[in-house]
């Protein structure tokens, strides 16, 4: 597949961890930022083909594992008891709200349906102008123009019977509050690729500046993998840090400016609480008030008690790095993508699945 | 299609009465000839000896007409190949309908007409059957439950006690068509594509293997729900040895490639209607890949894999670029990615 198996080629991949194993001379800590590099990693086994010096760390990027309990609960609360039709994407479904996941209250009659694009959502809402559509618009930058762009069509369609539960959010905020945090001491970062797609470089410069610390934005492939590692540890052997981008082939520097200013239509920045991490200040969207009959939030005025998370679960140490899935005692006993305590281990991109389904042949 | 009364099915067609007799009468049981079925009685009576595979499943897909196929055809190959996969030579099979209210009888009329096309092609017979009818929101059109008999090749012994460290893995054909074709036609998930399912009888492939390599065949499963990986997992952990998996010649149809990466699916995890999967001595692999691709429905036919003492109960993929990673089996279903 064009544009695809050229950065699954074996012979590459041998030369850049020839690369690697030349170039890194000490021991260092890079965090991937997104869930899907992390989902990559694992899958493609990569991380027990890595030069033993270098450990990398897994971020908060999983938009499904970093979701507020309370905002499940509100999704669950709207199924049920509002009797919306509430959409979602799929691995949404699955992540366990404080008494139940979506999929439960699927299960016990709540119409909850699993769709690709919000667009779907729009279409339903027009064919059903019975009923309430709900889409739970979760995600980081990269799902956020498909969602803002759901609420402008449905605007234009003069929809009354569409909204969003808007739970977007962004990942500047969240590494500075990773480097705040300190104690996974990460030395480099690979930015998110797709996140850049939409962003662009310019909000990470500052990032860069600020904590002297190296950041190559990268894309999901296992040669883009080993390459965005390989421009890092050249930086730290340097004692450089800069910003640089490995994903060049779909990452402008301007990211893509119509996507941004569907956004800005629809969304303005909000502090956020993340879940396993706590409130993040200006780390969130929310939609705009002069928008406020296509939000969930205000339109249903729901007022759900907030629940405590599960007091066996990690989730928050691994999502800030600190920990990896199986130092957690629950990893594989209490805690399967059958019987989740923790979001990590239902997305296959949180770190906790990742690390389940894609264990390395040798750590097991 | 025959000339009837009604155009849609009703709970009266499931009464047992009057609409019944019709519906039966109105060409099904003509569709469906044999003298077996011809006596019209409560069940089928026959002379049987032998050793013999009896086996059932039921069919309740959606949407019930897809590309390359219908639940009718899948409802006479998926019985015919459980029976396949037990070494066995299908001949009868039940059929029973659960028909719900409102189906039309011009696509029951093209289901039935693809049972008989298919039992043709499988060279089986419709001996028995039933139809009920449940009221509209009760079923999904329809649901197909089919049996069936064989009896077992005299050159077969299928069973996963058989496999042994350094057997070889083989596939048919490529994996995950069918599951790929279906989501492609799958309300609220529609993408263009050429692809058609591989629904397909494999009983005269599997016969041909056996004709020639008997006993050799150490265990045919074939990867329906689940897909490859968890056929796999089942044979790792029943068998109590280790499955080395190899992702390179593993054959996948580019299309379905794509369509995996687009929506974030493993192909090892898909459904598959016309693929087995034989577990062979090392020495003859070659051989029996080779013969294989000389037979219907084996064109694609690859090693894909080992059974190894390494690693009990585990199934380890070797990928393409070297690195290596348990596969697991499936959890629940597979649920598409976000970003």
């Amino acid at each position: 597949m064009k544009y695809l198996s050229e950065f699954r080629d074996p012979e590459v991949v041998e030369h850049y961890l020839e690369e690697l194993h030349k170039v890194a001379t000490r021991p260092w800590t890079i965090m991937e930022i997104c869930g899907g590099q992390t989902h990559s990693l694992v899958k493609n086994g990569l991380l027990n083909l890595l030069p033993k010096q270098i450990t990398m760390v897994h971020g908060p990027g999983c938009p499904v594992c970093v979701t507020p309990l309370n905002l499940i609960d509100k999704a669950v609360y709207l199924a049920e008891e509002k009797g919306v039709i509430l959409c979602s994407f799929g691995d949404m479904i699955r992540v366990p709200g404080s008494s139940r996941s979506l999929l439960e209250a699927k299960a016990n009659g709540a119409d909850v349906r699993i769709l690709y694009s919000p667009l779907e959502a729009v279409k339903i809402a027009q064919e059903q102008p019975e009923r309430q559509v709900v889409f739970f618009a979760v995600g980081f930058e990269t799902t956020a123009p498909a969602n803002a762009l759901s609420v402008l069509h449905a605007r234009r369609l003069g929809l009354t019977n569409y909204s969003i539960l808007a739970s977007h959010v962004l990942v500047p905020p969240a590494m500075e509050a990773v480097i705040n945090d300190g104690e996974a001491q990460i030395q480099g970062f690979l930015a998110a690729g797709h996140v850049c797609t939409i962003m662009g470089l310019e909000e990470y410069e500052p990032i860069v500046q600020r904590y002297h610390i190296p950041m190559v934005v990268t894309g999901f492939e296992p040669v883009d993998l080993l390459q965005g590692i390989l421009m890092t540890v050249k930086q730290l052997e340097n004692g450089e840090a800069k910003l640089e981008n490995q994903y060049s082939r779909v990452v402008k520097a301007n990211g893509n400016p119509e996507a941004r200013k569907v956004i800005e239509q629809v969304f303005e920045v909000s502090d956020r609480e993340w879940r396993g991490i706590g409130n993040i200040p200006l780390s969130g969207w929310e939609v705009k008030a002069s928008l406020a009959e296509f939000d969930a939030n205000r339109k249903f005025s729901i007022s759900i008690a907030k629940a405590s998370e599960c007091a066996d679960c990690i989730a928050g140490q691994v999502l800030k790095g600190i920990k990896k899935p199986f130092e957690c005692s629950q990893f594989g006993k209490g805690c399967t993508p059958i019987t989740p305590l923790g979001a990590p281990m239902v997305s296959s991109e949180g770190a906790c699945a990742a690390y389940y389904h894609f264990a390395e042949a040798d750590a097991v | 299609m025959p000339k009837l009364d009604f155009d849609v099915i009703t709970l009266g067609h499931g009464s047992g009465g009057i609409l019944t007799n019709q519906l039966l009468e109105s060409g099904v049981f003509d569709l469906l000839k044999n003298p077996l079925l011809d006596e019209h009685h409560d069940g089928a009576m026959f002379e049987w000896s032998g050793r013999t595979a009896f086996s059932t499943d039921s069919y309740v897909i959606s949407p019930i007409f897809f590309p390359g196929g219908n639940i009718g055809e899948l409802a006479v190959n998926g019985t015919v190949n459980d029976l396949a996969m037990c070494g066995a030579v299908p001949k009868y099979l039940s059929l029973s309908f659960i028909l719900e209210e409102g189906l039309t009888m011009k696509e029951f009329w093209e289901i039935l007409v693809s049972i008989r096309r298919a039992a043709e092609k499988a060279g089986v017979s419709i001996v028995t059957g039933d139809t009920k009818v449940v009221e509209r929101g009760k079923g999904d059109k329809i649901f197909i439950n089919t049996s069936g008999l064989g009896h077992i090749h005299p050159q077969a012994h299928i069973s996963t006690k058989n496999v042994r460290a350094g057997d070889k893995i083989i596939v048919s054909g490529a994996i995950a068509t069918h599951g790929i074709a279906i989501m492609s036609v799958r309300e609220g998930l529609e993408f263009e594509t050429t692809l058609t399912s591989d629904s397909a009888p494999l009983n005269h492939t599997v016969k041909a293997l056996l004709d020639e390599f008997g006993t050799d065949i150490h265990l045919l499963k074939d990867p329906t729900r689940g897909g490859v990986a968890s056929v796999l997992n089942e044979v790792a952990r029943d068998s109590r040895l280790g499955v080395n998996l190899f992702q390179q010649p593993i054959p996948v149809l580019e299309e379905v490639r794509g369509a995996c990466e687009l929506l974030g699916l493993d192909p090892l995890y898909v459904a598959n209607e016309g693929v087995f999967m034989a577990f062979v001595p090392a020495g003859k692999a070659e051989e029996i890949v080779q013969k294989l691709r000389t037979l219907a429905y084996g064109q694609d036919a690859a090693v894909i894999g080992e059974v190894t003492t390494e690693h009990p109960k585990q199934v380890v993929l070797h990928s393409r670029i070297g690195g290596k990673r348990v596969v697991n089996m499936l959890v629940g279903e597979q649920l598409p990615r976000i970003c």
